[in-house]
């Protein structure tokens, strides 16, 4: 693979995507991530891994990279003297989380990185404890201690004051605490404080059989389960190199556009009421509770949680059933569009969306901003229509953007993606009613008897969902070595941060709103 | 304007009934607001916390507001701090890192002091179980009146939940 004049030397995983893997030295790991950013290439996860094996071995860190050819994904084994590695943060500031939370959860720092406070870890963890170290998992956890405080950054100044809230937020939210220093009813500064939710789902991963991590997969963020279900079980299928069947894809691809419009018509009531328009919430929660009961009745489960699996999906849906999906989605459209026209018209509701929030295109592409929240700021990625793994590559989806970067423009994407799916269940409703391609809807995922590595990368309802597998093969003991989940939250949270400077204090929930952020994948 | 009348008028009233407590006791959306009006007194106040979900029992306690299950309309609401409430609604395994959030919110928290455990994570510790990271079940942190099953559990039955924690509130009374 060639990287801004660098050759490097890769292998291409058997994966859905075009996925590769080259093992690097740490000169090449800093020249490699220098051309990637030079090239518009993104970083989308950097994660560390204990691959000691007795005396062999040794702790590696990795990195995940978008670039034009697909995702390189490069590991940097650490020596055994000193687990550091070159800092990426000069290069791509998203890295600066993941390498603190890489540092908490297996001791490997990043070299000259400005920030090395603790990220994931408060202080209450036992003392001394890594627990994606291989000898820590084996022994006992030890006692639990009191947590530590955190040393936000200060703003000093005449009239500058501090606003704590959280980690228990005041709605039915998730926990995290956010640290605003203001002026007046002005916000100057932002500082999120996440990690409250960690409660070890990378280690819990290490001694599960690898056919049963798609429910736990499935839990890392409730919101899109779905998508880690598709990425988790994509990449246990490349592992074992296993063909899934033509109409499992299908179903599977159904079911994650379900999930997007579920999501998209969730936020769009709530967006309404966060600009105190009880009637968008009223409506759009309407709708959102008639999607999830079909969705019930359609697959077992009103947020599809444990529909795929691995080699495929838990069940195919009804000839009755397909017919009032496709009913559905055309009573949905006929309301969106309706409710679309009263967001649009209401002058006091566009008052509250416009330039609140604002994320210009320039700042997002600097920050890394992605999925969802980025397609409002001007960034054109979606892996539906970049790098359409099936069945994607024969529906041809339309993306969708908007350049303003305001609450307004992530409210714009999410009506015409909700649009845009429902185009997508439609045809593919229809390919499920006329095909030919057999009933199958499972195959046999027999895994190999050696170590093996593998990928899925899946665009859920947010962004880009990415699943990182090490297998150990028979010596390891039927159970996986590693998984790695990334939640494109992890880029976007840092970019909220900027989002609200300047904006007032209660437009906050509003601005937090409209990325709509998981906690949960992002803490693990 | 005319545009969200029309809306209005056009989709009615979708609220239901609200759910039969028990066979035995089966109440009413009315019963209901007489029955908290009897034991509590008063509505019913919750404050939600989430100690550690996945954020799945988050969407279906938020579902309980919209117009099927209309819960404002028994008598129930949401609010925003622990000292407002007669009952938290907490998810999750409770996650090291919030042990103590959730702990102080207990406290905050003024008689009666109702506590429904939500989700397969809050009554067991689910999937997450209890690590270095995890405290398992909401019952290993605060004491705990009801626990609802499910993963996560339909709207629906984190009402009963509530209702039965209400109840049983009433039944031991005096014991606590």
């Amino acid at each position: 693979m060639l990287i801004s004049g660098f050759s490097l030397d890769c292998e291409r995983l058997p994966a859905a995507l075009p996925i590769w893997r080259a093992s690097v030295r740490s000169e090449t790991w800093t020249v490699v991530a220098r051309g990637v950013a030079a090239n518009g290439g993104r970083l989308l996860a950097l994660w560390g891994s204990d691959r000691t094996q007795g005396a062999a071995g040794s702790l590696v860190v990795s990195v995940a990279y978008v670039v034009r050819d697909g995702l390189l994904w490069l590991d940097l084994p650490l020596s055994k003297r000193a687990a550091i590695y070159p800092d990426l943060t000069p290069f791509f500031s998203c890295a600066g989380r993941m390498q603190r939370a890489a540092t908490d959860l297996l001791g490997v720092v990043a070299e000259g990185a400005t920030d090395q406070r603790p990220w994931l870890a408060h202080g209450g963890w036992p003392e001394a404890y890594l627990p994606l170290r291989r000898d820590t998992s084996a022994r006992a956890p030890g006692v639990a201690r009191e947590l530590t405080d955190y040393p936000f950054v200060r703003v000093a100044g005449d009239g500058v004051h501090e606003i704590p809230v959280g980690p228990v937020h005041a709605g039915i939210i998730e926990p995290g605490h956010f640290r605003f220093s203001v002026v007046g009813e002005k916000v100057l500064r932002l500082e999120q404080r996440l990690g409250y939710k960690h409660k070890g789902i990378e280690q819990r991963f290490a001694g599960l059989p690898p056919l049963e991590g798609y429910r736990l997969a499935g839990r890392v963020s409730g919101d899109s389960t779905v998508a880690y279900a598709w990425a988790y079980c994509m990449a246990l299928e490349s592992v074992a190199g296993c063909a899934v069947p033509v109409r499992a894809l299908w179903l599977r691809a159904l079911l994650l556009e379900r999930e997007r419009i579920a999501n998209h018509l969730g936020d769009l009531g709530a967006l309404g009421n966060d600009a105190a328009f009880a009637f968008g919430l009223a409506q759009f929660s309407r709708l959102r509770e008639e999607w999830l009961r079909l969705s019930k009745e359609a697959f077992g489960h009103r947020l599809m949680m444990d529909c795929i699996v691995p080699g495929g999906v838990s069940s195919d849906i009804e000839h009755a059933i397909a017919d009032r999906l496709v009913r559905q989605c055309d009573s949905i459209a006929h309301e969106v569009q309706t409710l679309r026209q009263v967001y649009d018209e209401h002058s006091g509701l566009q008052d509250r969306f416009m330039t609140t929030g604002q994320v210009l295109p320039e700042l997002a592409a600097r920050l890394g901003l992605t999925g969802l929240a980025g397609r409002a700021s001007g960034q054109a990625a979606d892996l539906r229509c970049h790098r359409p793994w099936a069945p994607y590559d024969q529906l041809a989806v339309r993306i969708a953007t908007q350049s303003k970067g305001d609450v307004a423009a992530r409210v714009a994407v999410r009506f015409d993606e909700v649009f845009e799916s429902l185009r997508l269940i439609r045809a593919i409703l229809l390919w499920l009613g006329e095909s030919d391609g057999g009933s199958e809807i499972r195959g046999e995922v027999r895994l190999p008897a050696k170590a093996a590595l593998g990928a899925g990368w899946v665009e859920g309802w947010r962004g880009e969902v990415f699943v990182a597998l090490e297998w150990d093969g028979e010596r390891g003991a039927s159970c996986l070595r590693r998984c790695h989940c990334h939640d494109p939250s992890w880029q976007n949270w840092p970019v909220l941060e900027h989002a609200v400077i300047g904006n007032i204090v209660p437009d906050f929930p509003l601005i937090n709103k409209s990325f709509n952020l998981s906690y949960a994948g992002h803490d693990l | 304007m005319w545009r969200i009348l029309k809306q209005i008028a056009a989709q009615g009233i979708r609220s239901e009934a609200a759910p039969e407590f028990s066979a035995a006791l089966g109440v009413e959306g009315e019963g209901i607001q007489h029955e908290l009006l009897a034991i509590l007194g008063q509505a019913l106040t919750i404050r939600q916390v989430d100690a550690g979900s996945c954020n799945g029992c988050e969407l279906e306690i938020n579902a309980l507001n919209n117009p099927y299950y209309n819960i404002e309309g028994l008598g129930i609401k949401f609010v925003a701090s622990p000292r407002h409430a007669d009952m938290l609604l907490v998810t999750g395994p409770v996650s090291r890192n919030m042990e103590e959030a959730l702990r102080r919110t207990y406290e905050a928290t003024p008689a009666p002091k109702l506590v429904v455990a939500v989700g397969d994570c809050g009554c067991d510790g689910g999937l997450f179980g209890a690590s270095y990271a995890s405290c398992g079940r909401v019952a290993n942190v605060i004491p705990v009146d009801f626990a609802v099953a499910g993963c996560p559990p339909p709207p629906i039955e984190i009402l009963r939940g509530i209702l039965a924690a209400v109840r049983r509130c009433r039944t031991s009374r005096g014991s606590r």
